[in-house]
């Protein structure tokens, strides 16, 4: 069995970043991700990497811009307003389809918000990152474990697909400590890029990365082109992890700290007899539907808990194909739902037998 | 004389390489009319040609090319 | 004997530019230093957004297209990935001065050894012709079509001069290309920008003083002369920092 190391999840994902072969980060300070940055501060100029800290979260990401042009492995991070500025980012590389890694440790919004944790960027991640139409791998990890190995397969699955993947994380699991095994990472190495832009060497046509298509038939070639990509990943990539599902009768929906908060209310339930499971989405995007439709049939309310005003309710709602009813126990502003309240919302579906209050 | 020779089909009629001859040479042809819509540069008098360039040192679209 | 010629770096395309307009002759001089610093092929051109937007398919390096002003936030993370390659942009003033002014001055001062070509020709031409943050006071365009008043939307910005307070760069030179005499000297800044890279000296900017003979409604000769006339006495050409030159002469 490898060995453990106690980190905080900030500092995990950073670790396994360096693990996976990324040698460039670059960053703006922001609470409660800024481990992330002090990690690679140290770490980088010890192992030939670069670490530089940006004027602005747009110049970190259009430095992540340049360097996935180059063909290198690269990641910046931040917490929900920066991430906001890095919307025009996000959106050239996705228009030149550019291999990189984001991640969001969320806090409370809109606006400055607060620096406690969140899920209120679900809508930003899974829909709207950015101009255009376009999207990002959206992992949502819920262990410190989980923070370093979705890191690691976050630069594969931006690499094979050309394209950004978002590590969607909170200030929780950011801050939280835990036990971490990191030798048996799953890294991949890294695919040939003969489009990057290292040079001609005098010996091929120029490359060329960019995101600006003038002919709108063209332009609309590249959309489809990326699109057909996406369905690929839709079918190839899609994670999620179901507990106790095998005869639940009322499912919980819940990622990241929401997940952990659930089992916890999940195992209460049990034991005073109540056939409660969850389906936990690892990528938000793609989102799990199929299993949703099969918990549809089986099931006879879904309960979705969340961090926000009820974001991820809509794809459960959607993937469920309004079977059943999906109700929502949520806080928000950086609050988080205690087990009790968990519980609460599934003793209530178990007494009203899947009506909706 | 120096020899001239310009990709009549990028020129743009602009002019500055008519201005920057200090031999009087080139000129925008009052007839002819290229791909493009414009009235193209030519050598009216070549003979008087030196070769400095100035021409093209000062063209945009770099159509001019310049023996000696 | 060939005297002049194409330089092998320009692409043999047609270029979009309006007739008179001197990114063609700016867009010439950078791809003759590449040929004659035989850089070609391993320099990376990152283009903006503006009128030279389409840049990149007239270099025969390898080419980025930026966002509107990022530019040098790019150049930064290519350079940085690959030390080895000569990496320069090509920015125009509203792309550098304005939306971009932040990527500039942070990349001057960390003395990124990147070599940035800067079009200062007062005007956001691709749009349309409105006002730049280069923009003359009583200049009219379409955004200031009163001519602009420096009371309500200030002052234009002199970047050399700005750059030129800060530790960090190597080397800023403003030049123009309104005749040929200054032709040939854009050629020698734009060339010892490169070699400054090329010798590890970091952040040098060439600022060419250019025209817009269509958003400025002039002939391209009268644009030429307006230069003269109005641009150089707001924007003096010359050597604003060198920082190579200045510890050679204290030697």
């Amino acid at each position: 069995m490898a060995d453990k190391v106690l980190m905080k999840g900030n500092e995990a994902i950073a670790e396994a970043a360096i693990r996976a072969g990324c040698r460039h980060y670059f960053g703006y300070p922001i609470t409660p991700q800024t481990e992330i940055a002090a990690y690679m501060a140290k770490r980088m100029p010890k192992i030939g990497g670069v670490f530089l800290q940006a004027e602005s979260e747009i110049a970190a990401i259009n430095m992540v811009y340049g360097v996935a042009a180059a063909g290198l492995r690269v990641m910046t991070s931040s917490s929900s307003p920066g991430i906001s500025l890095k919307s025009e980012g996000l959106s050239y590389l996705a228009g030149a389809d550019l291999p990189s890694l984001v991640v969001n440790v969320q806090r409370g919004g809109p606006g400055l918000g607060g620096i406690q944790p969140s899920q209120s960027d679900y809508f930003q991640a899974t829909k709207g990152g950015g101009h255009g139409d376009f999207r990002m791998i959206v992992l949502a990890p819920s262990s410190v474990q989980e923070m370093a190995e979705l890191t690691v397969k976050g630069f594969a699955l931006a690499d094979t697909y050309r394209m950004t993947a978002m590590i969607l994380a909170d200030g929780t699991m950011g801050q939280m400590m835990e036990p971490v095994a990191l030798d048996d990472l799953p890294v991949t190495p890294m695919p040939e890029k003969p489009w990057a832009v290292t040079g001609t060497g005098m010996k091929r046509p120029h490359n060329v990365v960019n995101s600006l298509f003038l002919s709108p038939e063209k332009l609309e070639e590249t959309n489809f082109e990326r699109y057909d990509r996406y369905r690929v990943i839709e079918e190839k990539e899609t994670m999620y992890e179901e507990y106790r599902m095998e005869d639940a009768e009322i499912c919980i929906a819940a990622f990241g700290i929401a997940a952990r908060v659930s089992k916890n209310a999940i195992d209460e339930a049990r034991a005073m007899g109540i056939k409660v499971g969850m389906i936990r989405p690892i990528t938000l995007w793609p989102f799990p539907k199929a299993p949703f439709r099969r918990a549809a049939e089986q099931v006879k309310e879904v309960i979705s808990v969340e961090l926000s005003m009820g974001q991820m309710i809509e794809d459960v709602r959607l993937a469920t194909e309004c079977r059943v009813p999906v109700t929502l126990c949520n806080r928000v502003g950086g609050m988080i739902p205690s087990p009790e309240q968990v519980l609460d919302a599934i003793l209530k579906a178990a007494k009203n037998g899947g009506k909706e209050a | 004389m120096a020899k001239l020779t310009f990709k009549t089909d990028k020129c743009k009629g602009c002019g500055l390489c008519v201005d920057a001859c200090p031999k009087k040479v080139l000129r925008l042809s009052p007839d002819k009319i290229n791909q493009k819509g414009h009235h193209p540069v030519e050598a009216a008098n070549e003979e008087a040609c030196i070769g400095c360039a100035f021409c093209a040192t000062m063209c945009p679209d770099c159509i001019i090319e310049v023996e000696r | 004997m060939i005297v002049f010629q194409k330089p092998h770096a320009l692409a043999d395309l047609p270029m979009h530019y309006c007739p008179g307009c001197t990114h063609g002759i700016i867009h010439r001089l950078v791809a003759e230093v590449m040929d004659e610093l035989g850089i070609e092929g391993k320099t990376v051109g990152i283009a903006p957004v503006g009128c030279s937007v389409m840049a990149y398919d007239y270099f025969n390096c390898d080419m980025i297209e930026a966002a509107h002003g990022r530019a040098p936030a790019v150049a930064t993370g290519v350079k940085r990935a690959n030390p080895e390659n000569v990496v320069f942009t090509y920015q125009g003033d509203g792309d550098l001065a304005s939306i971009g002014m932040a990527e500039t001055v942070h990349a001057a001062a960390r003395n990124e050894n990147i070599t940035v070509i800067f079009v200062n020709n007062a005007i956001y031409g691709m749009t349309g012709g409105q006002m730049a943050p280069t923009s003359l006071p009583g200049q009219v365009t379409q955004t200031s079509p009163y001519g602009r008043d420096v009371k309500h939307c200030g002052y234009p910005i002199r970047v050399c001069e700005l750059l030129s307070e800060l530790e960090g760069p190597e080397y800023l030179e403003r030049v123009t290309v309104n005749n040929v005499k200054n032709v040939k000297n854009a050629k020698k800044a734009i060339k010892k920008a490169f070699q400054n890279q090329i010798d590890g000296k970091g952040f040098s900017l060439v600022e060419v003083v250019s025209s817009c003979p269509t958003n400025w409604g002039m002939t391209p000769k009268q644009a030429l002369e307006w230069i003269d006339e109005k641009m150089l006495p707001y924007y003096p050409l010359g050597v604003y920092k060198d920082r190579s030159a200045s510890q050679e002469a204290e030697k």
